[in-house]
């Protein structure tokens, strides 16, 4: 039933009001690519929500309902129980939510789908804060980060979601970025081929909430790849598996002073900063050595 | 049709396993629990054949049943008490997105304070929910209007899921005999789910429950408003098939000795066996009572009540729940809107709160004073008819 | 909200569906918030395909074979990730309205 009036992109509308500089339609369309039509989604409220619709306008080619923000996890293991109940096997029933939606108001949920191994793919697109409600800090914001409600910066660090996730023995987990496309892509592949709870935890940075020139949103990715801020790593049978060691482990500091929502933080913020990366990083490294 | 034994919950159980579901989220909340423990026993056992999903909440069973059913198969839970509270944002998504879902929910109060006993606050809480509400008098109407509430809610023009409340304890941990229709009967009445409007279809895309622009939200709540007015039709439509089918009168509202009454009281629930035992009582002593019992409380049958109720100039309404800060309590609330016009004076009760009982003497008691109203020797009822003298000092402590 | 109207519609029996759904594919003329266009050297391009892959509104077709790099800007929101990420510098980024 649905109707076409454009040409999608792959899946995935090409026009759509996510901000300039955005990343999660590249993330929707690669997603939607390596899936295929034969997948049911279901999204929160949030940023991605502009891939549901408006009114009777959709902006994608495959069906899926809007959840509330806490409960993705539990719709989508409910599409996965009818599907398998009437023996449908091969829909891929995909949560796409944000951080806030996940590891926030949503962590009991896809805590309750990942214990019960329901076959869904939960993938967070994390973007460190509410950006849709206006740059709310969430527990994924990082230390030192200003967001509308930490306007003196972040106390604290952010939630460790992909330990949390490890924590409940999926089949499969992985970490990516928006700016290592062919590893994400890679990731979706390997996370399509396994049955049971998926959790896929994208970094998509936001130019709006972060404070940086649009044109900058994979290159601050890449670099918060390259310094440790965001690992890529695979969790799978049990077995960490960590990406190539960061080029500038620790070095957060260019990372930081690139964004506005670090601004004007002291030196001895960035030194806590690099230190809590660094920590971070040498603890997962023992998780690799293991098995 | 065999009489099987059943208590409330199991009731309820036995009615979820007639209809066949096919996926099943339940999550335990006393008094509810044995419900939940039974289906999955059912589903062990393969005599419902259905997905068992064991959540993690009640918010998370009702989000599972909504994304079920968008599959195109028929979802069973049940809840109670905060359980519901929890429930509440996702049944209004239920019901926004008309999942014809049926859900019995055994009343239990709502904290604070803790309770484990039996009032409504609970589903009074989600009266504008957008969910058809029946209130059960026994065992027996568990059964029956359980299986009616997959007919009603399903139809076509109704699309409005069904919550079957009945009394926590009173009923759902009473056993009773039940009539219960043979597998066959019941399937036969009920019949296979049918998606009718909205569905998650690989094949047929649309995306459901997307942002709602203000131009059509209106109209979005018009559509639920008439599917309440649909209901109004389709409820006696199904209750009288249903009788035929089965030999069981049931009621939207059930009038007992109203025809020549001059005091009268509304009731709901399982109060209403014990209201009419008083009745019976007061009209061997020649005083002319009656009662009206609500068994549909969404869509409310404002129009059977005045009917019900014409020419009886003293009425009380007993609420089992309390209504905090309202003119009067949700039940009387409606009955008073229902009789505007008329000249019975209605006056509202608020008791069995928690567990209280609500016996022959409460009612003797609410009977008595509308009785004086009558004769015009009391001009006011007691309205918290059976609260402790003691409440306001119920508590007091040394002080330091 | 403009709708872009370049394919034609399909049109099947139409039924009644009851709350809110999307059924109708569109785009936003997103096109129309570019302050700056991309505007690519055709002779320092060498086809590598990195700014399709992570344009966000997939506006870029490059075919290495077909020696071919095109920038569609119906949907373009000029957000220059393009230019930034081009590792031949092959894209600049020239204000709307301007001189390109």
């Amino acid at each position: 039933m649905l109707t076409y009036t454009i040409q999608p992109k792959g899946l995935v509308s090409p026009g759509i009001n996510t901000c300039q500089g955005c990343m999660i339609d590249v993330i929707f369309r690669n997603v939607l690519d390596i899936l295929g039509e034969d997948t049911a989604l279901v999204i929160p409220p949030g940023c991605a929500a502009q891939f549901s619709g408006c009114g009777p306008e959709s902006a994608i080619t495959v069906p899926g309902i809007q959840g509330n923000l806490e409960n993705s996890a539990a719709i989508a293991a409910g599409i996965a129980a009818g599907f398998r109940f009437q023996g449908n096997d091969h829909t891929q029933v995909v949560a796409i939510a944000g951080d806030g939606g996940t590891v926030d108001i949503g962590l009991q949920s896809l805590s309750g789908a990942m214990e019960r191994n329901d076959n869904i793919l939960y993938i967070c697109y994390d973007n460190q804060a509410y950006m849709n409600t206006g740059i709310q800090g969430s527990s994924s914001t990082p230390y030192a980060a200003s967001t509308t409600t930490t306007p003196a910066g972040k106390p604290v660090g952010s939630k460790d979601l992909i330990r949390i996730v490890m924590a409940h023995n999926v089949p499969y987990a992985a970490t990516a970025s928006v700016s290592h496309l062919p590893d994400l892509r890679k990731k979706v592949k390997k996370a399509k081929e396994i049955k049971g709870c998926r959790v896929l935890h994208i970094l998509s940075p936001c130019p709006t909430g972060w404070g940086y020139p649009s044109a900058k949103t994979v290159e601050i990715a890449r670099k918060a790849v390259d310094s440790g801020a965001w690992v890529l790593l695979e969790y799978e049978n049990g077995k960490v598996t960590l990406g190539r060691k960061p080029a500038a482990l620790g070095d957060v500091a260019e990372y930081m002073s690139m964004q506005k929502r670090f601004a004007g933080i002291g030196e001895d913020a960035v030194a806590t900063a690099a230190k809590n990366v660094t920590d971070r990083y040498a603890y997962l490294e023992k998780l690799a050595q293991i098995g | 049709m065999p009489i099987k034994m059943f208590d409330g919950n199991g009731a309820a159980v036995e009615a979820i396993r007639l209809a066949r579901p096919g996926v099943i989220a339940a999550y335990p909340i006393t008094p509810q629990s044995s419900i939940a423990e039974h289906l999955a026993d059912e589903v062990a056992e393969g005599k419902i054949k259905a997905e068992y999903v064991r959540v993690e909440s009640e918010h998370s069973a009702m989000s599972v049943c909504v994304g079920a059913q968008l599959t195109g198969v028929r979802v069973a839970t049940a809840t109670a008490s905060v359980g519901l509270a929890l429930m509440h944002e996702v049944c209004g998504v239920t019901a926004g997105v008309r999942l014809p879902i049926v859900m019995p929910v055994v009343n239990r109060s709502l904290v604070a304070p803790w309770s484990l006993w039996c009032d409504h606050s609970d589903t009074m809480a989600e009266r504008d929910t957008g969910w058809l509400q029946f209130y059960c008098a026994n065992v027996q109407e568990i059964l029956d209007l359980q299986l009616c509430a997959y007919r009603i809610s399903e139809h076509e023009d109704v699309l409005t899921p069904s919550m079957v409340c009945f009394d926590g304890f009173y009923l759902s941990h009473s056993m009773q005999r039940v009539d219960t229709p043979t597998d066959e009967e019941a399937w036969d009445f009920v019949g296979p789910y049918v998606r009718k409007n909205m569905y998650i279809d690989t094949k047929d895309v649309m995306f459901v429950n997307d942002l709602c622009p203000t131009d059509e939200h209106t109209e979005m709540k018009y559509q639920q408003m008439m599917g309440f007015e649909a209901a109004r039709e389709v409820v006696p439509q199904v209750f009288a098939e249903y009788g035929k089918r089965f030999g069981r009168k049931l009621y939207t509202v059930e009038k007992y000795m109203l025809d020549d009454a001059e005091i009268a009281v509304v009731a709901i629930g399982s109060m209403a066996g014990t209201g009419k035992y008083v009745v019976n009582e007061l009209r061997e002593k020649g005083i002319k009572a009656g009662l009206l019992r609500i068994c549909m409380f969404r869509p409310f049958p404002e129009e059977e009540i005045r009917e019900a109720l014409k020419n009886i100039p003293v009425i009380g309404v007993v609420d089992r729940s309390s209504g905090l800060g309202g003119a009067q309590a949700p039940v009387c609330t409606e009955v008073k809107a229902a009789l505007l016009g008329t000249d019975a004076k209605v006056f509202g009760f608020v008791g069995g709160i928690a567990g209280r009982d609500i016996s022959d003497g409460s009612f003797r008691k609410i009977f008595g004073e509308l009785e004086e109203i009558r004769e015009g020797t009391r001009q006011k009822v007691t309205r918290w008819f059976d609260a402790r003298e003691d409440a306001m000092t119920i508590r007091e402590v040394e002080t330091c | 909200m403009e709708m872009q109207q370049n394919t034609p519609t399909n049109t099947p029996k139409k039924r009644r569906v009851l709350g809110p759904c999307s059924h109708v594919l569109v785009a936003y003329n997103t096109g129309s918030w570019r302050m700056v266009r991309p505007v690519a050297d055709q002779e320092k391009c060498v086809r590598c395909g990195i700014c399709a892959g992570y344009c966000p509104v997939a506006a870029i077709t490059v075919d290495k074979k077909a020696d071919l790099m095109e920038i569609d800007y119906t949907y373009c929101k000029g957000c220059g990730i393009c230019a930034n990420e081009c590792p031949k510098e092959a894209i600049a980024m020239k204000p709307e309205g301007g001189e390109n």
